[in-house]
């Protein structure tokens, strides 16, 4: 877009040539980065201060200053918080509930996205009488508040023989997916000319074929911002975790939520920093190596339709 | 045979997926619809007794404070971030050579869960050890931030951590629909003589209207699910001081044992909900039909 702050020829290296003129938009200029920058620390001061308060000693904490980089580092509440701190009545630390979150998160997005991906095709491409219809209900589903489903579900979850279940908490986290991963996959596959679809079809391909050999083939982008967007969400939640688990089968996040909020001990806000690291590294991981992908999912889950 | 297979075979794809829908969001909804109107306590009963629940809920003080809450922290939360994001997207426009970073920067914590997101503010805005220690330490001995632990102000710490999560994703939104202006117009009104502020103020937001309206449909919705961050901030406290609807409701349900309470909050959190969305997915579905 366009550049108000710099008339379009000039750069940094002539400002000081012409200087009247420029005098005003180089202040303007450094109000500009000034503004930006401290926004930056804004969003970096809580990152950064999790990091430091991580390595430092509880008497570090106790004595020195919030934001002061720590003079002894030490990896002690690294370890405590990994594998010995206490979520309620067991002290075995993050690990087990790290892998919970790991068994929980895999299988749900890999069905929830194979599912999108069926039915956005068939939405998209194999259009009949009352899809259109199918579509929108399963696309308000996606705006429900989950609190009016949480009730029945955990009967449900009783009555299939799964609660307080990881393979229930997938089942969970699968059906309450399916509406966005086929939003996504539909808003994509209907971009794709419904012309190659019917040479296809006039070529003796079949509906799994066609799939199969035309559409999955094409489907890499949408399947990256399908399975980074189920994977935050997913890892993520907090909701269906606390209500549909129960002590051993918790995710990350209601474990380090326990860690955090319990009222017996000692306080221990370094490993409190740590299990927060922990906990959100996995979708910290994703976003630095497809930051691009997690903001195409971000705007095409918010631009519906 | 094989033929009617192959004309089915899309319609036998959707089905599982649909008929979970049907049951698991529509089935479910109706079930809690039902048991609002009955007098279930610790098990659900399915006899219908009209309104009692919900006179129950509007008689009650915590719901009271729970939706209040939900619009002081709606409402803050909702303008601050557009205002900040808004902000944010005009100033990374102006050709910074940073941007990427920036964005990058700006945008983290919507890739962090809302537990994380409180833990940190929590540990953040501690009396004892954080912010407040920190400026008094550098000597303003009267200075005082204790927000989280002071009932009339913790709903303010509350927006504080949501709006940090969130106005990065709003500035995404907007430095989209910014870069989405046609850029003839804009020179067009430069070489007018159009001053700046007024060519944003006339021109470019005017016509980024439907981003705002996505933005407000996305952090409505945001807000009145938020319920990970007030339990991991402020866990509802100090007392019901930072009640949600969301913790109301979690709270009837799984730890008070009155699952009439926790349907009929749940249905009226549904009605808020659709209040806001309903009208915007119809123009949307509908918009794209024509």
């Amino acid at each position: 877009m366009t550049d108000f702050t710099q008339p379009p020829t000039a750069n940094m290296a002539t400002t000081t040539v012409a200087p009247r003129r420029n005098w005003s938009q180089l202040a303007l200029r450094w109000l500009l980065f000034a503004l930006l920058g401290a926004f930056a620390l804004f969003y970096l001061m809580p990152l950064f201060v999790m990091v430091t308060t991580s390595l430092k000693s509880l008497d570090e904490i106790r004595t020195g200053s919030l934001i002061a980089l720590p003079r002894d580092v030490t990896f002690d509440a690294w370890k405590t918080a990994w594998s010995s701190t206490c979520t309620g009545v067991q002290c075995e630390g993050l690990r087990p509930y790290f892998w919970n979150s790991v068994l929980m998160t895999v299988p749900a997005v890999m069905i929830a996205t194979m599912l999108g991906a069926m039915n956005g095709y068939v939405i998209a491409q194999w259009r009949f009488k009352g899809a259109n219809l199918i579509f929108s209900l399963m696309l308000f589903g996606c705006f429900i508040p989950f609190q009016v489903v949480l009730l029945p579900m955990a009967r449900m979850l009783g009555l299939m023989g799964l609660a307080g279940s990881i393979p229930g908490l997938i089942v969970v986290h699968v059906i309450y997916g399916i509406g966005f991963t086929t939003l996504f996959f539909r808003n994509y596959y209907v971009t794709i000319p419904a012309e190659l679809t019917k040479a296809a079809k006039v070529d003796g391909a079949g509906f799994f074929r066609i799939f199969w050999s035309i559409f999955l083939p094409l489907s890499l982008p949408i399947v990256v911002v399908t399975v980074i967007w189920q994977f935050t969400n997913i890892w993520n939640d907090f909701l269906f975790g606390v209500s549909f688990s129960q002590s051993g089968t918790q995710p990350v996040t209601v474990a380090l939520n326990n860690i955090v909020n319990s009222t017996t001990g000692v306080k221990e806000y370094n490993v409190d920093m740590a299990a927060a690291i922990i906990a959100a590294l996995p979708t910290l991981f994703v976003y630095v190596v497809a930051g691009k992908y997690f903001i195409r999912g971000l705007t095409a889950g918010s631009v519906k339709g | 045979m094989t033929e009617w297979l192959e004309r089915h075979v899309p319609k036998m794809v959707l089905a599982p997926s649909f008929v979970a829908i049907l049951i698991f969001v529509y089935g479910f909804i109706f079930w809690t619809g039902w048991v609002s109107f009955t007098r279930s306590r610790l098990l659900p009963k399915y006899e219908i007794k009209g309104i009692i629940q919900y006179e129950r809920l509007f008689a009650s003080p915590r719901w009271d404070t729970a939706m209040d809450n939900l619009f002081i922290f709606g409402g803050l939360f909702i303008g601050i971030s557009m205002v900040l994001g808004l902000l944010l997207a005009i100033l990374l426009d102006q050709k910074i050579r940073a941007e990427g970073a920036l964005r990058t920067i700006y945008l983290y914590p919507m890739a962090l869960s809302m537990i994380v997101t409180g833990t940190a503010w929590k540990w953040i805005m501690n009396p004892g050890l954080g912010i407040e220690a920190t400026v008094r330490g550098w000597g303003f001995e009267s200075f005082a931030f204790d927000w989280v632990v002071n009932p009339d102000r913790a709903i303010y710490a509350v927006v504080i951590a949501a709006v940090w999560q969130a106005s990065g994703f709003v500035m995404a939104l907007f430095l989209a629909g910014l870069r989405g202006v046609d850029e003839e117009i804009i020179k067009a009104a430069q070489v007018d003589g159009i001053p700046t502020w007024r060519i944003y103020s006339a021109i470019i937001i005017p016509s980024m209207a439907p981003i705002f309206l996505s933005a407000f449909i996305v952090l409505a919705h945001l807000a009145i699910k938020s319920f990970d961050l007030v339990i991991a901030l402020t866990g509802g406290g100090p007392g019901y001081s930072t009640d949600l609807p969301a913790t109301y409701m979690y709270a009837m349900a799984f730890s008070r044992g009155d699952i009439g309470q926790a349907a009929s909050s749940a249905m009226v959190m549904m009605g808020v909900v659709f209040a806001i969305v309903v009208p915007y997915l119809y123009s949307e579905l509908r918009a794209k039909h024509d």
